[in-house]
């Protein structure tokens, strides 16, 4: 009954709409514990964009990337990729976790980690083949890292850890990259290096989405935005809505920061 | 004890010992597999819980047993309880984890102990069951090999092979489960069937070994291998396959001596050999132990202090002026070397003798003044550029440089590459040309005394 319903509703004008687009997210809300994290999301994001989710911690940047990629729960709502369920457009997405999230003493080299990309490809039983490291090496050549592939990964400088788990992203060779707080915490050289790897990426008609934390350079590394605070206070190109007044809206009383946006904001005019 | 008796026993050449013995062979191996996944998935605490709740299991099953109108003795039936009792015990974990805001440790120790205390309670209750069968049963406690039996070889062969097939055949999967789940999640594996998959196998060789180690030590039988094996290698294949053959070592010389000295319970002496292999790693382990560790500090600080003693012994004769072929060798009273840098005497001492013993020093009268050799200034140059190159390139490639400085490197151009050298040469050039080219003049002198 369901399914059937569901079919009629995209038979009329939407299923191609939707397909064309990378992500698109009806009415989702997740909660944690009764308490809504992410409410009520309507969001479409059209193809080839660099985008940028902003807001201040606790609006439910992360939550709203897991949530879309089926690794926690939804209270309601759906989320289409390319106007398929994500456990339908699962190859066509790669996913960069943050960083913080694994045990960096773990006995694995570089190499390995990037590998990771591929086993989705390999399938059960079948072992990491001589094909997959030879990706592996090319995504590890391509964030810079190359010279230390073989390298446990404990002895890694953070931002090169961060460049490693892009490269197991790049590897799935995906059409949409979600990316939780790539630049928290690297240093400048993989700052540069993870930049360089969105205009590819764009270039080659990718779709990434990126949760951000330095407002300053927002609007010279992204050209859609995305403002959270539970909900979405805006979405657009990112020289429409990343304004004064919406980042007031997002970020509230928190003046500091929002001074110091306002502050890059008349900078950069 | 006689020294044959000692040569029948580790060479199994009675019956029983050599059944015992292969038995906890076979049982280490798959402890020291599981073990490593166990402890790579931070889950060792979940392995304990599981191992103390196996004990109501135990107890019930006997006497369901009894009353069913056997003996009670049923080992099968008495492991099936085991199993039973262990995975609710770890269910409860999970289930208070989930369902309240109690943390996982505090969650486990609860239950680990609630689930004890009930099963040293059952036990006592079925030792005074009139029939006085139940004698025994509290072997499951401490471990008793001599109670092993061949049917005890087959379960445990069927379990290692189990494991081991298992290990090798999901060998990517577990890795990725280990190391990311939520990555493994979003790429579609079933992370839960992994889980229980895991935690199954973890199950079986507990079960399986209650009998040899006890519940109360079969926690460090599937641990201390894996842990001392970490400090051996960087890798995981390799990790594991070491701790296999670490925890079979441990069940084969504990065993063994268990079978040379009366009374001596096996599962102690096989935690105990376990654990002598632990610490034996912790401090020889060439990849992470302490002594390498130690050893590569006192390498560092060593290479450290030749590179400064060189370098100001350069500066020190670089402010002499600069001579046809760089700069003039003369001997440099001990004092002027040591106002250079916050060394004592002694530290300056010992690196003047280290460097001594390379033959790019002398002294004269016992330290008072020093002497470059003609590989001396060789190496001082060397050390002079390499460090001057150092700094030129911090200055102006700051935000970049972090992930590159490799200060030990003899030459610079392994790490900078031959351009980027040339360069930073010519640019030091710029900043007082008309010195020699060797070795670049310091973009940042610094006086002796400053």
């Amino acid at each position: 009954m369901n399914t059937v319903s569901k079919e009629i509703i995209h038979t009329n004008s939407e299923t191609v709409s939707t397909k064309s687009w990378p992500l698109v997210v009806r009415d989702l809300t997740v909660a944690y514990h009764r308490k809504p994290v992410v409410w009520d999301v309507e969001l479409s994001i059209p193809e080839g964009k660099l985008v940028s989710i902003v807001g201040p911690n606790g609006a439910g940047k992360s939550t709203l990337l897991k949530a879309a990629l089926d690794l926690i729960p939804r209270s309601s709502g759906e989320v289409l990729i390319y106007g398929e369920p994500y456990s339908k457009a699962r190859k066509r997405v790669g996913y960069v976790p943050q960083r913080e999230s694994v045990d960096w003493d773990f006995p694995v080299s570089a190499l390995d980690v990037v590998a990771m990309g591929t086993y989705g490809q390999l399938g059960w039983f079948r072992r990491v083949n001589k094909r997959s490291k030879a990706l592996a090496m090319q995504a590890l050549d391509r964030v810079g890292l190359a010279d230390y592939a073989h390298r446990q990964i404990s002895q890694l400088s953070g931002g090169q850890q961060q460049r490693t788990f892009l490269a197991r992203a790049l590897v799935q060779d995906a059409d949409i990259y979600f990316m939780d707080e790539p630049f928290a915490a690297v240093d400048a050289a993989t700052e540069r290096a993870i930049v360089d790897l969105l205009k590819e990426l764009q270039q080659r008609g990718k779709t990434c989405l990126v949760v951000h934390h330095d407002l300053a350079t927002v609007p010279e590394y992204f050209d859609w935005t995305v403002l959270l605070n539970m909900r979405v206070v805006a979405s657009g190109p990112t020289e429409e809505v990343f304004n004064q007044e919406n980042l007031h809206k997002t970020y509230g009383g928190k003046l500091t920061l929002l001074s110091q946006a306002a502050e890059e904001l008349m900078r950069k005019r | 004890m006689e020294f044959s008796d000692i040569i029948e026993v580790l060479f199994l050449r009675n019956y029983n010992t050599r059944l015992v013995v292969i038995c906890t062979m076979l049982l280490g191996s798959a402890c020291g597999l599981m073990g490593g996944f166990l402890l790579l998935r931070k889950r060792s605490l979940m392995g304990d819980t599981l191992s103390h709740a196996t004990l109501p299991g135990v107890c019930i099953a006997f006497m369901v047993g009894v009353l069913l109108g056997g003996t009670g003795k049923s080992l099968p039936f008495l492991l099936l309880g085991a199993t039973v009792t262990g995975v609710l015990g770890c269910a409860a974990v999970l289930f208070i984890r989930n369902q309240s805001r109690i943390k996982d440790d505090a969650a486990m120790g609860i239950v680990l102990s609630v689930f004890f205390g009930a099963g040293v309670a059952l036990l006592t209750m079925v030792t005074k069951m009139p029939d006085g069968a139940a004698a025994g049963l509290e072997s499951f406690i401490y471990g008793k090999t001599a109670s092993m039996v061949l049917s005890d070889f087959w379960l445990l062969t069927v379990v290692t092979i189990c494991v081991l097939v298992l290990s090798i055949f999901l060998f990517k999967e577990f890795r990725l489960l280990c190391f990311d789940e939520t990555y493994a999640l979003a790429q579609g594996w079933p992370v839960k069937f992994l889980d229980v998959l895991l935690f199954g196998l973890v199950t079986a060789v507990t079960v399986a070994g209650l009998q040899a180690v006890g519940l109360i030590l079969i926690i460090a039988f599937l641990i201390t291998p894996a842990a001392a094996a970490r400090f051996w290698t960087d890798r995981l294949d390799q990790m594991l396959l070491l701790s296999a053959v670490i925890g079979g070592i441990s069940g084969w010389i504990g065993a063994s001596v268990s079978a040379l000295i009366p009374n001596m319970p096996a599962g102690a002496l096989i935690v105990l050999v376990a654990a002598g292999c632990f610490v034996f790693s912790m401090f020889v382990g060439v990849e992470r132990g302490v002594l390498v560790r130690v050893v590569r500090q006192l390498n560092l600080k060593r290479s450290v202090g030749r590179q400064h003693l060189l370098r100001a012994l350069y500066e020190i004769l670089e402010a002499d002026g600069l001579g046809d072929g760089g700069i003039q060798i003369r001997a440099v009273p001990f004092r002027q070397v040591r106002g250079r840098r916050t060394w004592s005497d002694r530290q300056l001492k010992r690196y003047l003798r280290l460097a001594y013993n390379e033959g790019l020093v002398e002294t004269l009268n016992r330290f008072d003044e020093i002497v470059l050799t003609e590989a001396g200034v060789e190496a001082a140059a060397q050390v002079t550029r390499n460090h001057r190159l150092w700094e030129l390139y911090l200055i102006e490639y700051a935000d970049i440089a972090a992930s590159r400085v490799d200060r030990d490197a003899d030459a610079v151009e392994h790490v900078l590459g031959e351009k980027m050298v040339a360069l930073l040469e010519s640019k030091l050039q710029t900043l007082r040309p008309a010195e020699s080219l060797a070795v670049p003049v310091s973009p940042h002198p610094i006086q002796p005394g400053d």
